[in-house]
Formats: structure tokens, C-alpha cells, sequence
């Protein structure tokens, strides 16, 4: 008989598909202690632990740089692609289009997302994909000893004392332009946003862009750098604050009427988003890029979800097959008969 | 009296790209096709949709030798800017069709010059002004039918074929057709021309088909699943035949739906990383490119190597690189994709010699990528892809596929011990899992990077030299399960020649022909890389093989020599690298330069 204290315990304590927080983990980190990432990593165990999401339902793809080794960290249980640098997105659509059963998280960087694989992502999104598609955002090469990535804000410093001369590229204003239909963005050291964050992003029925801004402790966490953890905890502004429920589960929010907005997610889960200061609609993209100009202008760093569009279609949706996927199909299931052959070949006599 | 040639000429037409001459001049092949005389058609066609010069030639041969010809005896030309330089360079007795206001006889006084009022004609066949400048080159169809005796029922059934049931499309180019006719008989031009088309039985159940198409029907017969692709010629024509024969052969008949999916990619990069997305998954997956795209493809093919994902890459290989001549053949990119990608890679090949290996090899590089679980590139060219072969029928590829080494949740024994890159059958080959398993003892994590046995991380040299020298095991084993050369030719003979792809069909031409000569060679045809036994056996047999190519770099020698070290000195090339297929002549000319017609090598400094 297990005592109360230990069923609190999500190490111990099964959930809806009788796995415990431990059935989610993975092998051991060799980031640098202290690595905003590997917080990512703890919330995204959380986010599979609390859906109830069997790891072997789940694909995970990465490309290369220190955020793309984390999908070896968690979800051990789950089939891994660490592809190569920048390329990653192309990997996932080919096995979404023909394998659409599966739940799908990625987990990319700023260099991976932002400049080599800035094509590649903008044609994910283009596709919309259905996946969750995290950008560990450190704007720094950490691998390669701390180089500046594309995400880096002008006038930022490197440790070294190099200054940015460039204007950063703001991955969530780019994914809305380009029409991604659910742009958010978190601070990984804020389990609070981030956990319903990544659970709606999962429960999403397209791609998901989720921009979680993830210190990096040993190159760029120092005074001068716009992505430090004490940069960002002073200058973060919420736009709201963020409920998620799972479909299976039963709805109970704790919210008032006219604070709180719920969306509904196309598997029956529901977002709620919680006014702080300012009438926020996350369902207008244009609404949604103005306030990204706006804060980008007043150097805010605003966290939230900024748009979603429940009724995204995904790019499986819109390929048009046959019902079950293409990997199920035999021989015999595919291959025309020899009279498809003659026939063909009549009309080439 | 010349005496008259029956079934055995050239023609070439000049014409301007875009101005409605590539069906006049499918709709002449096929008719002289449909008169059971062997036939093949050479397009050389400049980068460009409209404008700039393109040039079609026709051979027909009832041998079925059909490699280019050098020879042309009939020269059409319709292309103002192009006609002084094609007339030049016409052999003496050849025959010029062409506008009376081109100056052929000033240019030459050794050729016939046969002036055909085309404006005048094509006014009086086709009533709509706006498609004359399209209808004129049915003109010249019906003038070299006359002249050649290609029968009307022979033109109307290359007629059909070419517009399928356009009713009214058809008998404008009938039309059009007669009137080009009836000129030529009322100028007696037929008694003039010693050149004729006899019907003959040669061609019955014969196909005609492109390379590519032919590949495209492989790939779909042999289950291809995921097609991503970026354009670029000449590998284009290959996805657009995978999806026009997948459109109507590969989709359920109740619901129309598809059991296969096309994606155009945002680039070359892209359109191989789906394809590992979807073999990864379990998919039979495939990409088609050519030039530029192969480079853009070498990342991706050494990661596959390396974390051992198959996938099939058609590379329909032309000039390099960038623009100028991307719409000529060659076959130079061997070396490049043997060792694609950085690191020490070694990726296997395939090289079809005809249309109907683009068949079987378009179906079966799935089966060998598979067992593989590599990369496979199959080697087409221009040449073979892009231009109209003719074939015997396809026969059907019923055999079971071989998925190759997969496990399942079903496996219980083979995964109590499992290891995605264990040797388990000492063959090089390991055991995969597919995502969505739910044993955990089957679940890893692919990696470009460092891995030992059990896919896990590392960096340890004694797991990379492990690993390393068991894909060497691999190489060894592919050798038996990839085609095996073909003895084209068993001579009694010291001197042996080696070729492959496209090259295939002007050197069985210019052995037979020496071969009447009294010189007789052996002839091995390469059929994949790496080399089969028998290619190391053919070549300790001979004295001296010549190995031809058309590269610049003797790249098949070189990769020969490389592989076969002991064996490098008997090697000789005949390089043809001028971006148009080789012609018989020309290996003929080659191998006479070395050999004397007694089989006794000159002494010539090479």
C-alpha cells in the first residue's frame, strides 16, 4: 500500500497510460551545469509525462549545436533522428508524410534555426508540419566556444568583448509572417509558461513554433549580453499567463469572466490565457506581429502565445492519401499488377 | 546512279527551341518506328524555353544500331541563325531541306539543296494565321515522308500516338502533313534521293520510351513511396513521369486517393533529408537530381552512410557545373558520388546501360538500398534519361521485395541482445528497428556522430575503428548482392574493352563493326560499383582493356585503378567529353588508333 506523499510523486506515480515521470526519462546530460537547455529538457519530460503520451508514439528530431543534443536526454523510450545542422525540418516532413501517427518534437537552436537552417525552417512552416518545434534561443554558438548567432541583439556583448553589429532575427515575428499558425515564446527557467506552452504545442494540429529563451551560463550569461537569465527576468513582459488542459481531462479553470480567453485545440484540449494587463486576441496574426514590432522597438522581451490558429490544417491533411499510412502498406497493397504493366507498355508500342 | 541506301540514315533537323518542332519530330521517329525499321531520337536542346537554337537527330538502322551518328545524310533546316554553320559542316552528298531564301548552294556545292516553299504551304494547309509558326514543321514531316516512302498509315499512327485524341489537332498536322507530300512528289524529289524506309517486322512489340520514364516506372512498380525533389535537367522528366504514371496506377480506385507522396522541395539539401525522414520510418523513398543538386545532396548521402538509412538517388548526370551546358550528356560525376561527403565514404552505384535497366534497376535499387541500408545512387545520364530508346517490353517485377534486416515488436529473440550496429551475421549488415516500437530494447537514437554497437554516443577510436572496418564488411557483401558485369562479348582475344550507362550502345556497334573487320575484343559491360569479382577476373584475362567513357578524367579507369590497384597498368581510356553521346565512330576510331586491324597493339605514345 503506497502512502499519500509517495502517490504526489510523479517519479512513482503512473499517469492516465500507467507511466511514471522516470518512464520519460533519458540518458544523462553532458551540457554545462546549469545550461538553461537542459531545463527545456526537465519541462518537455513533464509536458509527455502529464499528456499521458506514449514515448513510443513519439518521434524526436534535432539538428546539430548543444540544444540539438538534448532529445538524447529525454524520452528514451522514443525512436531519435539528430540529423545534421540546419537540415532537420526536411527529415521531419519526409517521416510525417508517411508515418502522420506519430507525435513529433524538435528541438533546434538559434544557429540551427536561424542561419543555416533558415530556409529549411521557413519551408517547414510553410508545409505546417504537424510538430512541436522548440528553438533553444541562447544567441550563441556554444559548441564552437561562443560565436555570435543570428538571434544575437545588436550592441549585445560576447564575453570576450565583441559587439553584435547586427540586427537580430526575431524567429517568432519571422514564423507569423511566414504564416505559422501557433508562434510562442517562454523563458526556460519559467516552468510556469512553458509547461501549458508545450503541451498546447504538442496538441497543436500543425507546426508549433515555441522560441524559448535559454541562457547560455558559460558564454553568454554575462552583464552586456540580452540573453542572460538577469537580463531576461528584468525585462520579460507577460502578455498573459497561461492555463493548458488536456482533452482527457476534466475542465476545471480557475479563471473570471472577461480576464480569460480558452481556445480550443483540434483533440478536444483546451488553451486558457489569462489577461495581465492589455486586451490581447492570440488569434490575430496581424495584432500579433504589431505587438512583436512594438516591444522590439521599447527592447521588451514579451513571452506568451502570441497566435494560434486552432483550425490549422497540417501538411499531412493536405497530401491526400489513402487512410493508412504509407509505412503500413504491403507489397501487395502498393505495387500495380502486371496488367497496369501491359498496359503501359501497349501505349509505348 | 548511286544505289540506293534501304533503312540504314541519318537525319538531322535544326530547328528553334520552343517553336513546336518536338512533336513534328516525335511524330517522324514514330512513324518510321510504326514501319518496323529500329529507330532512336537524339535531342539537343540548349537551356532555354524559347529562342535560342535546338537540334534533333534521327537514326534509323535495322540493325538497331542506334548511338548518335556523325553522318547525317539529311540536314533540315529551320533555324535562320544556325543553318550556314549546319550546312558547313554537313559531309559532301548529303541532302539540305530547307527555306528558299537560305543560300545552301552558295554555301555548298558538294551537297543537294532542296528548297521548300514552307510560308507558301503551311498558308495553304493550316487557315489560322496563329498556328502556322507551329504547323510549318509538319511540313518538313511530310516532305522527308515522301521522300523516304514512310506510308500514311504509319504517319497517321505516330499521329495518334503523339496527340492521343485530339481529333482536331490531328488533321491540322494531316493536313499539313499532305501538303509537305504533295510538293515533293510533284518536284519528283523521291526518284532523287537515294535513301529509303522499307517496312520491315523489327520493331513489332518494340517500345519507344526515355530513360527516365522508363526509371520512373521501376521506382513505381518497385514501390517507391516518397518521391522529394528539386528541378533541375535533366533528372525533372524522371519526377515528372513518376507522377503521371503514380496519378493513375498508384491510387486507390474506389477513393482516387494516393499510396505515395511527391514533394517538391525548397532545394537539393531538403529533398534528400525527406527521403531519410521517410526511410527512417520504414518508407521506400527516392530522390531524382542532377549536376549542382548532387553537391548540394553530398552532406545528407555521408550522414546516410554513416547512420546506414537507405535511400535510392537517381542522378541523371549532364555537364558541370552551373549553366552553359546543362542540357548536354556525360557521365562525370562517377567519382564525385563514389566517396560523396566528407570523411571516408564509400557509396554504392548503379549503372544502367538501357532503357529497360532504367527499368529494372529503378525497381531493384529499392530491394539494394534496403538490404543495404545505404545510400544507392543509380548513374543515369542525358542521354539515356532524356532521349527515346528503342526497347524490348518491360517484363514484370514479380519477385518479393527484400526489405532487408528489419526487427519488430515480434523479434523477442533477436532483440534480447539487440544493438543497432552489431555485425550479428558477420556480413557488415546490422539488424534495424523502426520508430514506433514499443519494445525498449529496440529503441535508439540515429546519429550522424560517434556511436558504438549499441548506437550510443561516443568517442572512442577502438568504437570508430570497429565500426568503420565493418562498413568495409558491408562494401564486401554488396558486391554480391548488386548486378554483376555482363561478358557483352567473350573474344579469344588479349585486348578487352570496359564500359557502361549510355556508352553501352556505341560500343556494341563499334566492336561488331570491327569485329567484321576482322578485330575482335571482349567487351565486360559495369553494371554497379562496387565491383563484382568478375570485373577483377576479366581483367586478369586480358593483356589490355580499354575503358570508355565519356568524362574528361578517366573516372571509371581511375576508380578502377584505385580498386583494383594490381590491375592499373593494363588500363587504357577512350574519353568522349563533349557533351554529346558518343558516337560508334568514334570508339571505333579510339581503339584502331592503338590496335592495328590484325588485333597488334601500335606503338603510340598515350
Amino acid at each position: 500500500m503506497s502512502l499519500p506523499d509517495e502517490k504526489k510523486n510523479p517519479m512513482l506515480t503512473p499517469n492516465r497510460v500507467g507511466l511514471t515521470k522516470k518512464d520519460y526519462a533519458g540518458a544523462a546530460s553532458t551540457l554545462c551545469t546549469g545550461c538553461g537547455h537542459d531545463s527545456v529538457t526537465m519541462h518537455l519530460i513533464s509536458a509527455f509525462y502529464e499528456l499521458g503520451v506514449e514515448p513510443h508514439r513519439v518521434a524526436k528530431f534535432s539538428g546539430i549545436g548543444c540544444s540539438s543534443k538534448t532529445p538524447a536526454y529525454f524520452l528514451s523510450g522514443s525512436h531519435g533522428f539528430n540529423a545534421v545542422h540546419g537540415r532537420m525540418p526536411s527529415v521531419a516532413t519526409g517521416s510525417n508524410a508517411v508515418r502522420p501517427d506519430m507525435l513529433n518534437i524538435a528541438v533546434s537552436g538559434d544557429g540551427d534555426t536561424a542561419s543555416i537552417g533558415l530556409g529549411q525552417f521557413a519551408h517547414l512552416i510553410r508545409r505546417n508540419v504537424k510538430m512541436l518545434y522548440i528553438i533553444e534561443n541562447n544567441g550563441v554558438y556554444g559548441l564552437t566556444k561562443g560565436q555570435f548567432s543570428a538571434t544575437a541583439d545588436k550592441t549585445s556583448v560576447l564575453k570576450k568583448g565583441d559587439r553584435n553589429l547586427f540586427e537580430p532575427i526575431d524567429l517568432c515575428l519571422l514564423a507569423l509572417s511566414l504564416g505559422c499558425d501557433f508562434v510562442g515564446r517562454s523563458f526556460s527557467g519559467d516552468l510556469k509558461q512553458v509547461l501549458p506552452l508545450m503541451k498546447s504545442g504538442l496538441s497543436h494540429n500543425g507546426l508549433a513554433v515555441l522560441d524559448i529563451i535559454s541562457p547560455c551560463i558559460t558564454f553568454n550569461n554575462h552583464e552586456g549580453s540580452t540573453k542572460s537569465y538577469k537580463f531576461v527576468k528584468e525585462h520579460d513582459e507577460y502578455l498573459h499567463e497561461i492555463g493548458f488542459v488536456h482533452g482527457a481531462e476534466e475542465i476545471q479553470v480557475d479563471y473570471g469572466e472577461g480576464e480569460t480567453r480558452i481556445v480550443d485545440l483540434h483533440d478536444g484540449s483546451k488553451i486558457t490565457l489569462k489577461k495581465l494587463e492589455r486586451d490581447y486576441d492570440p488569434t490575430n496574426r496581424t495584432e500579433a506581429m504589431r505587438f512583436l514590432e512594438e516591444a522590439r522597438e521599447q527592447k521588451l522581451f514579451l513571452t506568451g502565445l502570441f497566435y494560434i490558429n486552432p483550425k490549422s490544417p497540417s501538411f499531412y491533411q493536405m497530401l491526400d492519401l489513402v487512410d493508412e499510412p504509407l509505412v503500413a502498406l504491403s507489397q501487395e497493397q502498393i505495387q500495380p499488377s502486371a496488367q497496369c504493366l501491359d498496359q503501359i507498355m501497349t501505349a509505348l508500342m | 546512279m548511286i544505289s540506293t541506301r534501304v533503312n540504314d540514315f541519318s537525319i538531322h533537323i535544326a530547328t528553334v527551341n520552343g517553336s513546336g518542332s518536338q512533336s513534328a519530330n516525335n511524330v517522324l521517329m514514330r512513324a518510321i518506328f510504326r514501319m518496323g525499321v529500329p529507330v532512336s531520337g537524339k535531342n539537343l536542346f540548349p537551356s532555354n524555353i524559347q529562342g535560342l537554337p535546338t537540334w534533333f537527330s534521327i537514326r534509323a538502322n535495322e540493325k538497331a544500331w542506334t548511338a548518335r551518328h556523325v553522318r547525317y545524310d539529311l540536314l533540315v533546316c529551320m533555324n535562320e541563325t544556325t543553318y550556314v554553320e549546319d550546312v558547313k559542316k554537313l559531309e559532301p552528298g548529303s541532302f539540305v531541306i530547307h527555306h528558299p531564301h537560305m543560300q545552301v548552294s552558295a554555301i555548298r556545292k558538294d551537297v543537294t539543296s532542296i528548297p521548300v516553299p514552307f510560308s507558301e504551304l503551311v498558308a495553304q494547309a493550316c487557315v489560322e494565321v496563329r498556328l502556322r509558326k507551329l504547323a510549318v514543321n509538319m511540313i518538313y514531316v511530310g516532305v522527308l515522308a515522301e521522300i523516304l516512302g514512310v506510308d500514311n498509315e504509319a504517319v497517321m499512327a505516330a499521329l495518334k500516338q503523339q496527340f492521343s485524341t485530339k481529333q482536331k489537332v490531328i488533321q491540322l498536322n494531316l493536313d499539313c502533313i499532305e501538303a509537305g507530300r504533295d510538293w515533293a512528289k510533284k518536284e519528283s524529289w523521291p526518284e532523287k534521293i537515294p535513301l529509303r524506309v522499307e517496312r520491315r517486322q523489327l520493331t513489332d512489340s518494340k517500345i519507344l520510351i526515355e530513360g527516365n520514364a522508363a526509371a520512373a516506372l521501376g521506382a513505381m512498380f518497385g514501390g517507391c513511396q516518397l518521391v522529394s525533389w528539386y528541378p533541375i535537367t535533366p533528372s525533372s522528366s524522371l519526377v515528372d513521369a513518376f507522377v503521371e504514371y503514380a496519378d493513375r496506377y498508384r491510387v486507390d480506385p474506389k477513393t482516387g486517393k494516393k499510396n505515395f507522396v511527391v514533394i517538391q522541395a525548397e532545394d537539393e539539401l531538403s529533398a534528400i533529408g525527406m527521403t531519410l525522414g521517410a526511410s527512417w520510418m520504414g518508407a521506400r523513398a527516392m530522390t531524382a537530381t542532377s549536376g549542382p543538386g548532387i553537391s548540394l545532396m553530398a552532406e545528407f548521402t555521408g550522414y546516410a552512410y554513416y547512420a546506414e538509412l537507405p535511400t535510392v538517388i537517381f542522378d541523371i548526370q549532364r555537364v558541370g557545373p552551373s549553366t552553359g551546358l546543362p542540357t548536354r550528356t556525360s557521365q562525370s560525376d562517377i567519382e564525385f558520388v563514389a566517396s560523396l561527403s566528407h570523411g571516408d565514404t564509400k557509396i554504392p552505384m548503379l549503372f544502367p546501360g538501357s532503357v529497360k535497366e532504367c527499368f529494372e534497376f529503378g525497381g531493384k535499387a529499392f530491394d539494394f538500398a534496403e538490404q543495404l541500408q545505404s545510400p544507392l545512387f543509380v548513374m543515369s545520364d542525358l542521354d539515356l534519361g532524356m532521349n527515346f530508346w528503342m526497347s524490348d517490353p518491360f517484363e514484370y517485377p514479380s519477385e518479393k521485395w527484400n526489405r532487408g534486416k528489419i526487427l519488430s515488436d515480434q523479434d523477442e529473440e533477436k532483440l534480447k541482445d539487440f544493438g543497432r550496429y552489431k555485425d550479428v551475421d558477420g556480413d557488415g549488415i546490422s539488424y534495424r528497428t523502426l520508430p514506433g516500437m514499443k519494445d525498449r530494447r529496440g529503441v535508439f537514437f540515429t546519429r550522424g556522430s560517434g556511436h558504438n554497437e549499441m548506437a550510443a554516443y561516443t568517442e572512442s577510436s577502438e568504437a570508430y575503428v570497429r565500426n568503420m572496418n565493418r562498413l568495409l564488411q558491408k562494401w564486401e557483401t554488396a558486391k554480391e548482392i548488386l548486378p554483376r558485369p555482363i561478358l557483352e562479348r567473350n573474344a579469344d582475344s588479349p585486348w578487352g574493352v570496359i564500359a557502361f550507362g549510355s556508352t553501352h550502345d556505341a560500343v556494341r556497334e563499334s566492336l561488331a563493326e570491327l569485329e567484321s573487320q576482322g578485330l575482335s575484343l571482349s567487351y565486360l559491360r559495369i553494371c554497379s560499383y562496387p565491383f563484382h569479382q568478375d570485373v577483377e577476373d576479366f581483367l586478369e584475362r586480358h593483356q589490355s582493356v580499354f575503358v570508355i567513357e565519356q568524362n574528361r578524367d578517366a573516372q571509371m579507369r581511375n576508380l578502377l585503378a584505385k580498386e583494383l590497384r594490381r590491375y592499373a597498368h593494363k588500363l587504357e581510356s577512350i574519353l568522349h567529353f563533349d557533351g554529346l553521346p558518343i558516337p560508334a565512330s568514334f570508339v571505333s576510331d579510339r581503339i584502331l588508333d592503338n590496335l592495328d586491324p590484325k588485333g597488334v597493339k601500335k606503338n603510340v605514345a598515350s
